[in-house]
């Protein structure tokens, strides 16, 4: 029976569509596939040699099974939306969650100057670090190298045995044979950019068998023998001349005597959630980081409500088709937009100067701006709003025209005034439209570090407390603190910085919510 | 109400809100400008009006310091990051706009919540990391182009990709189906009829990662140290930094000025796009 109805039936049915899987191939589409991958493992090859040279095995198996899986992944006509997530996604993971992660993991040791390494490294650092010179010992010829730029690269000594004549390149791991003399690579330094380094040229000493190689002026250096010794039994750092002992505090990570003398070499150990209190319950940060944090809100917001509200009100001022110039008017007002912000910061520092700045030339007055605290923070506000409005003004300008003029229109007819037909359509439209921007244009100003580091440098600074200034944002207080001169301590700023996070994300996430319930009210 | 006072309210007041705006925009420039050709090339010389006009400053910075170098390293940093920064985060908008896949939402909330945390908080890792790659790996380590681009392209998906996504939705999807029906594969559609379509957004994406690229500082100021390697902003910052900041003003206003150029061509180049997707992706955030 079937047979007698499938003959007419097949005839009947539609061609059968190619299976997915066949979809048309391109030999230009074959050929950069090839091509691409054929690059991606090139560079895995080349990324492989250092690392087994190195004999970095966990990354090489990272590299291999990341090239693997790349490789399966667009040789497979399956996973589709992979293929195109993945290439963003590794970057993403590489120089954004990776380092944040390990920034939070930061937040909770004691990471900083002097407590940078392990307890080896800082027993070495303690052990080279007091060698004295014992009399009568050799007395090498001593040059001043770097691999890198003079003034910044990591120094070597280049030393000369007086009685074979042998080079030895010598630098915090040890002495080792130079080939040549200056050896490849490395440039001598003149005296003169030496004696500018000269402090970390005094500091700098090549460890030994024995003790330790330390300059004696610039061109002369001498082994001499470590006063300082650690004792592993005692798990103490003892003093072979005057006989005092520094115990190891594990807790803190440093070695600190019965007296509380403790030794400026420490290492890295995990101080749990004290950074953290830390930035509640020690008084002089407590009260820095409050006002920073309350200046921080006022200078986002201050800077995104005003862009917004001068921009939007030029945008409206330049919306009447009746007015001339118009489109000569919005291409000058622009152009603050398409200069470079960075520069323009400066200058602009540089226009509130007391003493030759722009500012007070051309007003005839005499006003530290940046001096004291209300002034400079007006100054900070003056420069955003400078920056920012041509970029909220063309924004405004692209929305108001999408808002239809039927809707303008239909308010005069109402009897509506001008303003109130600004205030009752346009104005909720355009929030409407606009609030997301506005949201990420708070969370970038929260964190602007350009604008308060460039400028103020979170200056004026009062004179009790050097760390935290009347314009610091927490960016910048928490830049100081990693960076700045009074020792690094990147385990608090570490924390501070888990707070700028979840702060930020707060804010966004409340804002972002109340607007999806604003749009279902309007829309 | 006599017809000047009617002109007033109605049109003359929008020329004073425009001028005023205007006098407000161009201060500083002209600022720099006149900085810039002033011959005795100091900041205590420097007024709104130049006291003469002078090449010096120019050829100050191309004889006295780096500027060329920084130049290049500043544009084509900037070129390289932005480009394929716009690129990776085309292609994953595309994949949030078209495909449905487990994880979509939670992918796209994860790229909102990563974007707060600024990724220059994360400076101090970021250089551990790149000590041990410029041991391994000197061509993309510290002082390189490659290095810089890479660091920069770690934030390529972000805010781009959320602003991208909601215009590839105003793309009717219509058009992909009838693309697929007559046999082009996905690829085919992402690049000859998404692509062009959404050109708007994606000019606008180039323009503010290039803008954002060649105005960072705070990175570029940690990873290039060596003089020649180093970017504009980084270069120039260092010309008016301590006691050379009154002496090298001239020049660092010549710097400003030659430093705006490759931003206003790459605005000239995109222009026709710029108001259409600057105002498109405001309404789609």
């Amino acid at each position: 029976m079937t047979t007698q109805l499938g003959g007419p039936a097949t005839q009947r049915v539609l061609p059968v569509t190619e299976p997915p899987a066949e979809r048309s191939v391109t030999a230009a589409g074959l050929i950069t596939k090839v091509l691409l991958l054929g690059l991606l493992v090139a560079v895995a090859v080349w990324a492989a040699f250092p690392l087994i040279a190195g004999d970095h095995w966990v990354g090489l198996g990272v590299l291999v099974t990341t090239t693997a899986g790349l490789l399966y992944l667009y040789l497979t006509p399956r996973h589709v939306p992979a293929k195109y997530l993945v290439p963003g996604t590794i970057f993403l993971i590489i120089f954004q969650i990776f380092p944040v992660l390990y920034t939070a993991s930061t937040a909770f040791t004691n990471f900083g100057d002097g407590h940078r390494g392990s307890k080896a490294d800082a027993v070495t650092a303690i052990q080279t670090g007091s060698v004295t010179r014992v009399p009568g010992s050799t007395e090498y010829r001593l040059r001043i190298a770097t691999q890198g730029d003079p003034a910044t690269g990591a120094l070597v000594f280049l030393i000369t045995d007086p009685a074979t004549g042998q080079v030895q390149i010598g630098d915090a791991g040890g002495l080792r044979p130079a080939d040549g003399n200056p050896p490849a690579g490395y440039t001598v330094l003149t005296a003169g950019q030496a004696s500018t380094r000269s402090a970390e040229i005094t500091d700098f000493a090549v460890p030994t068998a024995a003790g330790a190689i330390r300059s004696a002026g610039l061109s002369r250096a001498y082994e001499g023998k470590a006063v300082r010794a650690y004792d592993a039994v005692a798990d103490a750092i003892k003093d072979t001349v005057t006989g005092k002992v520094w115990p190891a505090d594990e807790s803190a990570g440093a070695f600190v005597a019965a007296d509380g003398e403790r030794l400026a070499q420490g290492w890295k150990v995990n101080v749990g959630f004290a950074n953290f209190t830390r930035a509640f319950t020690d008084d002089d940060v407590a009260s820095a980081f409050l006002g920073t944090l309350i200046w921080d809100f006022v200078f986002a917001i201050g800077s995104t409500g005003g862009t917004f509200v001068f921009g939007m009100f030029c945008a409206i001022a330049l919306q009447s088709t009746r007015m001339r110039f118009r489109g000569l008017y919005r291409i000058l007002m622009v152009l603050p937009y398409a200069m470079p912000s960075f520069a323009m910061l400066l200058v602009w520092r540089d226009m509130f100067n007391t003493d030759f700045g722009l500012i007070n030339n051309v007003l005839g007055i005499h006003v530290d701006w940046l001096g004291t605290p209300i002034t400079a923070q007006f100054a900070v506000l003056l420069v955003q709003l400078w920056l920012g409005y041509p970029y909220m003004f063309l924004v405004t300008t692209g929305a108001l025209q999408a808002i239809p003029g039927e809707l303008t229109d239909a308010t005069k007819v109402d009897g509506a005034g001008p303003f109130q037909s600004f205030r009752r359509v346009k104005l909720p439209l355009l929030l409407i439209a606009l609030t997301p921007l506005l949201i990420s244009s708070f969370a970038f100003n929260f964190n602007n570090f350009n604008a308060i580091f460039l400028t103020t440098e979170g200056g004026p600074f009062p004179a009790d407390n050097p760390n935290s200034g009347a314009t610091d944002l927490l960016i910048t207080y928490t830049y100081r603190l990693a960076f700045g001169g009074s020792g690094a301590q990147y385990g608090f700023a570490a924390a501070v910085s888990i707070f700028i996070f979840m702060i930020v994300a707060v804010v966004s996430a409340v804002s972002f919510r109340r607007t999806r319930a604003q749009e279902e009210v309007y829309s | 109400m006599t017809a000047t006072a009617k002109w007033i309210k109605q049109v003359g007041w929008r020329h004073l809100v425009a001028i005023l705006a205007v006098l407000f925009s161009l201060g500083p420039i002209a600022f720099v400008l006149s900085a810039a050709v002033n011959p005795l090339g100091t900041l205590s010389s420097s007024s709104l009006v130049p006291s003469g006009v002078s090449p010096d400053n120019f050829s100050r910075l191309w004889s006295d310091t780096d500027f060329g170098h920084w130049f290049v390293n500043s544009v084509v940093i900037a070129a390289l990051a932005s480009f394929l920064s716009v690129f990776l985060s085309a292609l994953a908008a595309f994949a949030f706009s078209r495909r449905r896949f487990r994880g979509r939402r939670t992918g796209l909330l994860a790229l909102l919540l990563i974007q707060m945390f600024p990724q220059f908080l994360a400076i101090v890792a970021l250089f551990l990391i790149f000590s041990t790659v410029t041991d391994l790996w000197p061509p993309i380590g510290f002082n390189t182009w490659w290095g810089m681009v890479l660091i920069y392209l770690g934030g390529a998906l972000g805010v781009n990709t959320w602003l991208m996504k909601g215009f590839f939705d105003t793309v009717p999807k219509e058009l992909d189906e009838s693309a697929h029906v007559d046999g082009a594969s996905h690829v085919q559609i992402f690049f000859k009829i998404l692509l062009p379509l959404v050109s708007p957004i994606l000019a606008v994406s180039g323009l503010l990662a290039f803008i954002g690229t060649i105005n960072e500082f705070l990175i570029a100021n940690v990873f290039l140290r060596d003089g020649a390697a180093k970017t504009l902003s980084v270069g120039l910052y260092g010309l008016v930094q301590g006691s050379e900041r009154n002496t090298n003003f001239g020049m660092f206003c010549a710097g400003t000025l030659l430093t705006a150029i490759p931003t206003v061509g790459v605005f000239m180049y995109l222009q026709r796009y710029i108001v259409e997707g600057l105002s498109a992706g405001a309404v789609k955030g």
